[in-house]
């Protein structure tokens, strides 16, 4: 496998390829990272989107994308992805259309897809061995619809479904696990503030055959409730609170990228949105804050051990 | 040219093979799961070179079916009833897409309560959905019918996707003399697909499938498809004209079974039509003057074909192998809309409900049907739509319940 071309910020692609101007709200974590993304994999690639906020990206006659998309519906994005790379496998296998033609496809959808309706189509796709790229922006609800609860929501987030005392009483789904018991080739973390590893990753994924299963937690004002220029914030506070690991999956292995040396305690992260508000005001909610900070530490001192 | 017995399922089969298919998206599911399975003994067997991949659901399959499509090979896709409904939100999306394949519907009854045997409900659920269809009465047609929709589905004033409706067992299952074309023939009548612009590639990005803003251009596309549809009828005589020219045989889009000197006639789809056919014999041994007028083509709806069919007759049975409940026969709503007011003097329509779940539609019936329709004109009045059923039926649906009832009581004296 070729070594990262990426070692240091400067090595980051200079040129940006995904136009502006999308009707994404001000700040959208998920934008941020798809921004970097295409920059990595570049316009050789076709989009094959489900129900979400990034839907909205193309709307006819406008496209940020200089490469191609095609929306398919909120559950099956992997099958379409299917059926491209099959037709394109059919067609330079019998020369009918030159190699150079040949399209990276690239899976996007939310969490609610990814976690939830999509992930029998996810699944079969992981099976079959789909040559493909599934990149998931994670914002931890069903965003487009106005952030409703969904599988990846996490414990005590106020959503406007889980608007009780409590905010959500389940537990966001451990989607990396689920995709890696299905042994792929690649699954990776990433976030849109962790500009180098978020790089790497991508770079790793379009090299290797097979399944490339990414999944970037997306910080999102509109949804988390907290200021669009604190974006790039928040994202380094999940990691440096270690609520969102960086890791990836590879040959069975699994290995965290960046193991936070010390980590801050998970409130810097939580007291930044107004989903959380509730832990904080008007009392502090002294049980569920450790109870939070108790299952962060004790998924790093397995990590550890 | 070659002769064979072949099931319905076996001619879709033929009739894919012979369209030189690239790629078979599938998920099995009775009474429909014959064909994929005889597709991939032929790749399996290093006779075609398609690909066939099966997908986790018939939302997924329909999905990948588009997207192939969409990227510029020749599709085949099958399916049946409860399978057809699953992928229900993609095919109206691949529609859309206006991405052409061909998706061979086995028709079954839908649950509650689930059965393996046929009615037109699972394809009618279909209706609105903008893939063409075309309804087949025998095996050969099926074969048939897959060719010509590949060449109406994929001609460029047409784009859509297009289901060849088959019912399942009365077709599916039942073995009959079929013509299988040479392949040189066919070669010359359906040539390879070309994507035209419908294609991914690296050096000509597309956005396809993507979001509009407001009613004005959604209406813009949803119209245009209607108008595609539309197109389908001209196109249609076309393509079936060169495909009798091709193999000789004649597959017009409202097939007219002793129609011109009738009185009556009787309108229906499907396999059972030929059920019809045959009372139409009897019943004009009997010395009626009756017909038996059969919409090959359902969608788009060959209205103006049918209004001259039906022009001047004095009743017309239609028997509708389907239930919209709460309103009646899918087909026999549709006629009356073709007709109303667009007639100078229309024949009376008087609806009936048969054939549900395979249920037989006996001589004695149609030849009821006739006399009630007979009657009907007299009094100028069309009755309350009929749901087809005898007392035998219901006595043996008695007696299930008599065995239900004295089991729960069994049991309850138990307790
Ligand atoms: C079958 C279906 N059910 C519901 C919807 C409505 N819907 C559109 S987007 C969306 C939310 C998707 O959530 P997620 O995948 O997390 O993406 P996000 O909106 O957060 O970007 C929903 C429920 C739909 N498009 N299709
Ligand atoms: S709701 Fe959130 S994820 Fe969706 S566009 Fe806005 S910021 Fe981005
Ligand atoms: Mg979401």
């Amino acid at each position: 496998m070729t070594e990262t071309a990426f070692k240091h910020m400067r090595d980051l692609p200079s040129t940006h390829l995904l136009g502006t101007g999308t009707p994404a709200c001000a700040g959208c974590g998920g934008l941020q990272a798809i921004h970097q993304i295409y920059d990595v994999l570049g316009k050789n690639t076709v989009f094959v989107n489900a129900a979400g906020c990034m839907t909205l990206l193309s709307v006819y006659p406008f496209t940020p994308f200089r490469g191609s998309w095609l929306y398919t519906a909120m559950a099956s994005a992997p099958a379409g992805a299917q059926g491209i790379r099959d037709a394109l496998d059919i067609l330079i296998e019998q020369k009918r259309i030159d190699k150079n033609e040949d399209l990276q496809v690239v899976v996007l959808t939310g969490d609610g897809s990814a976690y939830g309706m999509g992930l029998s189509a996810t699944s079969s796709a992981m099976e079959r061995k789909l040559d493909f790229i599934y990149l998931c922006y994670d914002n931890e609800g069903y965003g487009n619809t106005g952030q409703q609860y969904s599988d990846a929501t996490p414990h005590a987030a106020k959503t406007s479904t889980s608007t009780g005392p409590g905010g959500y009483p389940g537990f966001k789904k451990d989607l990396f696990s689920i995709w890696a018991a299905h042994k792929p080739a690649y699954v990776a973390t990433v976030i849109g503030a962790e500009s180098l590893d978020l790089a790497r990753k991508i770079q790793k994924a379009r090299d290797i055959e097979g399944p490339c299963m990414i999944i970037s937690l997306s910080p999102c004002p509109t949804g988390w409730d907290f200021d669009p220029s604190l974006t790039a914030k928040v994202g380094k506070l999940a990691v440096r609170t270690g609520i969102w690991p960086l890791k990836e999956y590879e040959n069975g292995n699994i290995t965290h990228t960046r193991k936070p040396a010390k980590r801050l305690p998970v409130e810097a992260y939580l007291n930044l949105q107004g989903r959380f508000k509730h832990l904080f005001e008007p009392k502090r909610d002294e049980k569920m804050l450790a109870d939070i900070q108790t299952q962060v530490d004790a998924y790093w001192a397995k990590v550890a051990s | 040219m070659s002769r064979k017995l072949l099931t319905g399922n076996g001619a879709a089969a033929w009739g894919a093979r012979l369209a030189g298919i690239d790629y078979i998206p599938a998920f099995p599911i009775t009474p429909q799961t014959e064909i994929i399975e005889t597709l991939e003994h032929w790749i399996g067997g290093g006779q075609i070179p398609a690909r066939l991949v099966t997908l986790e659901s018939e939302h997924s399959m329909i999905t990948a079916a588009g997207a192939a499509a969409a990227t510029g090979v020749r599709v085949f896709s099958a399916t049946s009833s409860q399978g057809l409904l699953y992928g229900m939100e993609m095919l109206y999306a691949v529609a859309g897409w206006r991405a052409p394949f061909v998706l061979v519907n086995v028709s079954r009854g839908l649950s509650a309560p689930i059965t393996l045997e046929p009615d037109h409900n699972d394809v009618l659920a279909a209706r609105d959905s903008g893939f063409l269809q075309l309804h087949c009465a025998t095996c050969q047609e099926v074969l048939d019918s897959v060719l010509i929709a590949y060449r109406l589905g994929e001609d460029l004033r047409v784009r859509l996707p297009v289901i060849v409706n088959q019912d399942g067992f009365y077709l599916s299952f039942t073995r009959e003399p079929v013509e299988i074309p040479d392949q040189q023939a066919i070669e010359a009548f359906l040539p390879p697909y070309d994507p035209e612009n419908m294609q991914f590639r690296a050096s000509a990005p597309v956005s396809q499938a993507v979001a509009v803003l407001g009613g004005g251009p959604y209406s813009y596309f949803r119209y245009e498809t209607h108008l595609a549809s539309l197109q389908a009828l001209a196109v249609y005589d076309e393509v079936a004209s060169e495909f009798e020219k091709a193999s000789g045989r004649a597959n017009p889009a409202i097939e007219c079974y002793r129609t011109d000197d009738a009185e009556y006639l009787f309108v229906m789809m499907g396999a059972f039509a030929t059920k019809a056919r045959q009372a139409v014999n009897q019943l004009r041994e009997a010395g009626w003057r009756i017909g038996l007028v059969r919409p090959r083509l359902f969608r788009p709806f060959p209205e103006e074909k049918l209004r001259r069919a039906l022009a001047g007759k004095k009743g017309v049975i239609v028997i509708d192998q389907n239930i919209s409940f709460g309103r009646g026969g899918v087909l026999h709503t549709e006629l009356a809309s073709a007709i109303l007011g667009k007639s100078e003097k229309p024949p009376l329509l008087v609806s009936f409900i048969g054939g549900l779940g395979g249920r037989d539609i006996s001589a004695e019936e149609f030849y009821e049907m006739a006399r009630v329709t007979k009657e009907a004109v007299v009094d100028g009045k069309a009755p309350e739509p009929r749901l087809l059923y005898t007392e035998t039926e219901l006595r043996e649906v008695r007696k299930l319940q008599g065995i239900a009832c004295v089991e729960r009581q069994a049991l309850e004296n138990e307790l």
